[in-house]
């Protein structure tokens, strides 16, 4: 074998056993890279005690309510199941229903009571008016169809 | 590799940079102006003529230099690998040169990604940073590109540079896939592709098309420098050969 082959081989297998590496180590730690859990991972955890932790999803349509001063109450779906949360502070601009959301806090009684909620946009771009005529024309995916699509779907 | 005092003579070595120095001195200045021109209609369109996004309202220009930032920062990536693997098995001198005349072009595309990416977070999302998947994948790139270009300037003698950091390129390669796919694989803060997904693309032709021509504007940009970085460590090469054969005879 010549020098120049040598080389070859050992930089292709080199490559090639790094990759199986990296997939084994990707797939070993899988969930715990996600940067928040959907509320349907929320349901089947159980008792999460006083861990803060992050949840994720769409705001519930209709589901917004403004409180006394800044509070806010409203729903995170990602469509099978949903979860209550609190939050007092200033909401992101994108904040608004059938939007992305992810908030940040706690698990109290069954209601997440949130520190931080950052906004979480699709990868859906278009001028208002072709958002507005598409409405009009009826042809319009509820953003919540949108939305939930570009999410995935367990976590990988 | 390059010209140790016993090897000066061997100027074989040199026949294709100097066919490179020939022919890109013709292309440089074709390169600036393809780059000019592609950035000033570009840009014109992106940050001008083209409509506001329905949720994200004029905020969405800063995706006309975002997306093909952190797309040249992953192609740069690429082409420095696949250089420095060339230069590693073939010892194709021009293919080490271009590996590392890539190397801080990348840097600069994927640190003007990170700081674009983090300016449009703030009012968006409502944060400059998380540590999302996505997010933290593109900093380790940015690393990388910095290990990569301190490596390579370690050693006195350049061909040894070359290799110990072209295996560094060829490791951190791994993470081009986790970058892409980072957000298909895990929940990230960061939204999944638009462009390049298997639906096709999910943005209006109206903000896709200044989107690639800003995006073509990128490489041709990237081209330009690329030879005109190139042409200069030839250069800084010959020089070295003058001097070592001056010193040695």
């Amino acid at each position: 074998m010549k020098r120049k082959h040598k080389r070859l081989t050992f930089v292709a297998v080199g490559v090639g056993l790094l990759s199986l590496a990296a997939a084994l180590f990707l797939s070993a730690i899988g969930d715990s890279v996600a940067f928040f859990h959907s509320p349907s991972d929320l349901a089947n955890h159980g008792d999460l005690g006083d861990r803060r932790i992050r949840v994720g999803g769409l705001v519930e349509d209709g589901s917004v309510q403004r409180g006394q001063g800044a509070e806010v109450r409203f729903r995170v779906t990602d469509l099978a199941q949903s979860v209550p949360v609190v939050y007092v502070g200033i909401l992101p601009d994108l904040f608004r229903e059938g939007q992305g959301v992810v908030a940040q806090g706690r698990l109290r009684d069954g209601v997440f009571v949130a520190d931080e909620v950052l906004a979480r946009h699709d990868e859906t771009y278009m001028p208002p008016e072709v958002a507005e005529s598409l409405k009009q024309a009826g042809t319009w995916q509820h953003m919540e169809a949108a939305g939930a699509a570009s999410m995935p779907a367990d976590g990988y | 590799m390059f010209a140790p005092s016993g090897q000066v003579a061997r100027m074989s070595r040199f026949a294709n940079p100097n066919r490179f120095l020939r022919w890109s001195d013709r292309l440089v200045p074709w390169l600036a102006t393809v780059t000019g021109v592609l950035f000033a209609v570009g840009l014109y369109w992106a940050l001008v003529a083209s409509p506001p996004d329905y949720q994200q309202g004029e905020s969405v220009r800063i995706m006309y230099v975002h997306v093909p930032a952190a797309w040249m920062a992953l192609f740069c990536y690429t082409a420095m690998a696949g250089a420095a693997a060339v230069g590693l098995i073939w010892k194709h001198p021009l293919a080490d040169l271009i590996a590392k005349a890539t190397a801080p072009i990348g840097a600069a595309f994927t640190l003007l990604a990170l700081v674009t990416g983090a300016l449009w977070g703030k009012p968006m999302w409502g944060t400059w940073w998380v540590w999302d998947a996505r997010l933290t994948s593109v900093l380790v790139l940015f690393f990388l590109y910095l290990g990569y270009i301190a490596l390579n300037s370690a050693f006195d003698e350049p061909g040894r540079g070359a290799r110990a950091s072209a295996i560094l390129a060829l490791v951190g390669l791994v993470n081009v896939p986790i970058i892409k796919f980072s957000v298909d694989w895990w929940y990230t803060l960061h939204q999944p592709a638009s462009v390049i997904r298997l639906e096709g693309p999910a943005i209006h032709a109206s903000m896709l098309w200044p989107l690639l021509l800003m995006a073509a504007a990128f490489t041709s940009y990237y081209f330009w420098v690329l030879a005109v970085r190139v042409r200069g460590e030839i250069m800084a090469h010959k020089i070295r050969a003058l001097r070592l054969r001056q010193a040695y005879g």
